[in-house]
């Protein structure tokens, strides 16, 4: 019987670490259904963005406030994760506080994480403040609805619930205050359990310790449905972000292979194109779906932690216009989880649902808003280019739909018959000069 | 005084090259307002005595607008015939007076075979500023308040924010900055083809909301770089009735009329 709770650790433990992973199984396949892109060049710069953004937090000190917590916050998360490594093994062997063999060491690192999960409660709350009581417009935005608005207040509730107990488990564990080490908050709540006989007090002890484990596996099971799912994929999400200047939009090449065909004096214009049997369904221009994004823009679907910076310097939303670029991430995301949900439902099959991202989520009106100044892009934290979606999907709505505004159809038939967006004569260019 | 401009055709029959392109864009052709612009950066060339020449007639849209509007088709057929005809007269050195077309010739037209070294019209000022080719010598602007307004195609697009500040410093003025500025500048309004259309339904028009940023400096003269943001700070300066108090004005229409060219 001394070894039911071990058992019961190690059962929990698997349980929660099984249903991550096979979590994370089904992001990579979602994320792979995107179409393949080529990111292997610059590694060094990509290495350094990774380093800088999501490692250094580079954009998060723009905002000054937010920054700060968040760093507090990050800073914490990581470094606690030392503690649960030492409640793993405690947990699994039944040992009690195993690193404390380490001596002094270990009341000064116990000492740190004391400090360091007040500092995180503080910010929590501060955050919890910004978003519920002082009502910051970003977050509470059109899109800001039922889910997203509870998503990131459970996170908070989640690790004010999650620090509390780190210092109560702590505060209770008398041979831990014995030690007189380490324990820099924590001496100031133990008196509160002064009343407290020492079985009770041992019980809060290994309850505080058990709820606090299995909240953390239970938070890392949460993450998949969450916008924190930015925690992890903000590395990859920036070591793939683009590293050409902004203003650089692709050339797709499928057009370019069209074009050069048109333009060569030589081709035979008649002449049936030669792969017409190797690749029988012609290559779409533009997305409709997420499967026409490629893996990339799904990635940084995932990836985006719904913070808004990039909607509130997009100056279609500043001027009242539908468009949010946060929302066209939103939405595709939450097209693609409908997507894998499909395949799921069909045994690895997707079979069509009558719906797709354009229209059914993103509306051509919020794609015509964009001027595609980049503000997004530049403000985003992570590195995500809500334009580059835009982008693909006003290709589409153009090259396969023909869906232009008529104002915009004008302006190309211009460049196409004067190679100016105005109805002016080619001939007319060096007026100017003499005028 | 008379406009000197040659077209690269005509230098190709004198048989040589000259040293730069200015490459002049379709609005900076056509738009009234955008051709005093051009005007005023050929009169600075002809004061500097520069070797430049223009394609003219050869000149056809960059494409940007298209490409921005999604039509990657259209634009890769003005891009390839641009190239064209660019890489027949060995173009090396470009520079123009629209962040646009700037953007689109740098970074969108080397992988589609046009390679060249490009400038923004105020990095090529300010170059010929410090070789000493170009010479301050009045001082018709000092101690005015002027604010300027980053074009995205210049700004956060390529990261060209010192430029246009250093040529504005050469000219003696209080240069004041928009409360959104340089990184976070927000748009004119006009980017991504948004000039060719009505803009979607909203509270109001970005032009508007630029032009209050830029009012809120208390400036006597709105600076800008690129001929689109000129017409939207211009539409924008209307719209608010300020038009007799505050201009508009690009950056070397700032340094002719300083020079009284
Ligand atoms: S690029 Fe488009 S979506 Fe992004 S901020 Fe500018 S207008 Fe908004
Ligand atoms: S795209 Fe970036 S800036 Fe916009 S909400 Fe997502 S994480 Fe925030």
């Amino acid at each position: 019987m001394n070894y039911l709770p071990n058992i019961l650790f190690a059962i929990a433990l698997v349980i929660g670490i099984g249903y991550f992973v096979r979590n994370v199984q089904k992001l990579i396949r979602n994320i792979k259904l995107g179409k393949d892109v080529d990111v292997s060049d610059n590694k060094s710069q990509r290495l350094r963005n990774m380093v800088n953004i999501a490692l250094g937090q580079s954009k998060m000190a723009r905002r000054p406030i937010a920054g700060f917590l968040h760093i507090i916050v990050y800073v914490g998360f990581v470094i606690i994760n030392i503690e649960v490594l030492e409640i793993i093994i405690d947990g699994l062997f039944g040992t009690h506080r195993i690193f404390s063999g380490i001596g002094s060491l270990y009341g000064v690192l116990i000492g740190s994480f004391e400090i360091l999960a007040v500092l995180v409660l503080v910010s929590v709350i501060v955050f919890w403040l910004r978003r519920n009581i002082i009502k910051l417009k970003r977050f509470w935005n059109s899109e800001m609805t039922s889910w997203p608005k509870n998503d990131a207040n459970y996170i908070l509730y989640f690790e004010m619930v999650l620090m509390s107990l780190f210092l109560i488990m702590n505060a209770t564990d008398t041979s831990f205050q014995a030690m007189d080490s380490g324990n820099i908050i924590s001496q100031y709540i133990a008196p509160w359990f002064s009343g407290f006989s020492e079985n009770s007090l041992h019980l809060v002890e290994r309850t505080a310790w058990w709820i606090h484990i299995l909240g953390i596996l239970v938070f890392l099971n949460y993450l998949y449905f969450s916008k924190h799912l930015h925690i992890l994929l903000a590395f990859p999400n920036t070591y793939y972000a683009s590293t050409k200047p902004k203003g650089q939009l692709d050339n797709l090449e499928s057009v370019t292979k069209e074009v050069m065909l048109m333009m060569d004096p030589n081709a035979d214009p008649f002449a049936a194109p030669e792969d017409t049997e190797t690749d029988d369904v012609p290559e779409k221009f533009g997305a409709r779906d997420v499967t026409d994004l490629n893996w990339t823009q799904l990635l940084s679907a995932y990836t985006c932690t719904e913070c808004g910076r990039c909607t509130s310097s997009c100056p279609a939303n500043l001027t009242g216009k539908k468009l949010s670029p946060r929302k066209i991430m939103m939405d595709t995301r939450d097209r693609l989880e409908e997507v894998g949900k499909n395949i799921d439902a069909n045994k690895g099959e997707f079979k069509d649902d009558g719906k797709q991202l354009l229209g059914d989520y993103i509306t051509k009106e919020e794609l015509w808003a964009c001027t595609t100044c980049n503000a997004c892009v530049e403000e985003c934290p992570i590195s995500i280019s809500p334009l580059s979606i835009i982008m693909d999907m006003r290709r589409y709505l153009v090259m396969e739909e023909s869906a232009a505004p008529v104002e915009l159809n004008n302006m190309m038939t211009n460049i196409e018959n004067n190679g100016a967006p105005w109805p002016y004569n080619q001939m007319d260019r060096l007026n100017w000069k003499d005028e | 005084m008379n406009l000197k401009v040659l077209t690269m055709a005509e230098c190709m029959a004198e048989g040589r090259q000259p040293e730069i392109l200015f490459w002049v864009g379709s609005a900076g052709s056509y738009d009234d307002r955008a051709k005093k612009i051009t005007k005023a950066f050929v009169k600075l060339l002809n004061a500097a005595n520069i070797d430049f020449a223009v394609l003219g007639t050869e000149e056809s849209c960059t494409g940007d607008a298209a490409k921005r509007a999604g039509n990657e088709f259209l634009f890769q057929m003005q891009a390839v015939t641009n190239i064209e005809v660019l890489n027949a007269y060995e173009v090396k050195k470009i520079v123009t007076a629209c962040p646009h077309s700037f953007n689109t010739l740098k970074n969108e037209y080397p992988s589609l075979g046009g390679n060249y070294e490009v400038l923004h019209h105020t990095q090529y000022l300010q170059q010929l500023i410090q070789e000493g080719k170009l010479k301050i010598t009045n001082n018709t602007f000092k101690g005015k308040r002027i604010t300027f307004h980053d074009p995205c195609y210049l700004g956060r697009a390529n990261e060209v924010y010192e430029a246009p500040r250093e040529l504005l410093k050469e000219l003696g003025v209080d240069l004041v900055e928009m409360k959104r500025h340089k990184r976070t500048a927000l748009c004119c309004g006009a980017g991504g083809a948004q000039m060719f259309k009505e803009p979607e339904k909203g509270d109001k028009d970005v032009n508007v909301l630029r032009t209050e940023d830029a009012l809120q400096t208390n400036p006597d003269i709105i600076a800008t770089g690129c001929p689109y943001c000129n017409t939207m700070m211009t539409d924008g300066v209307k719209f608010k009735e300020k038009e007799a108090d505050i201009q508009v004005l690009d950056v070397a229409e700032l340094l002719a009329n300083n020079q009284e060219l």
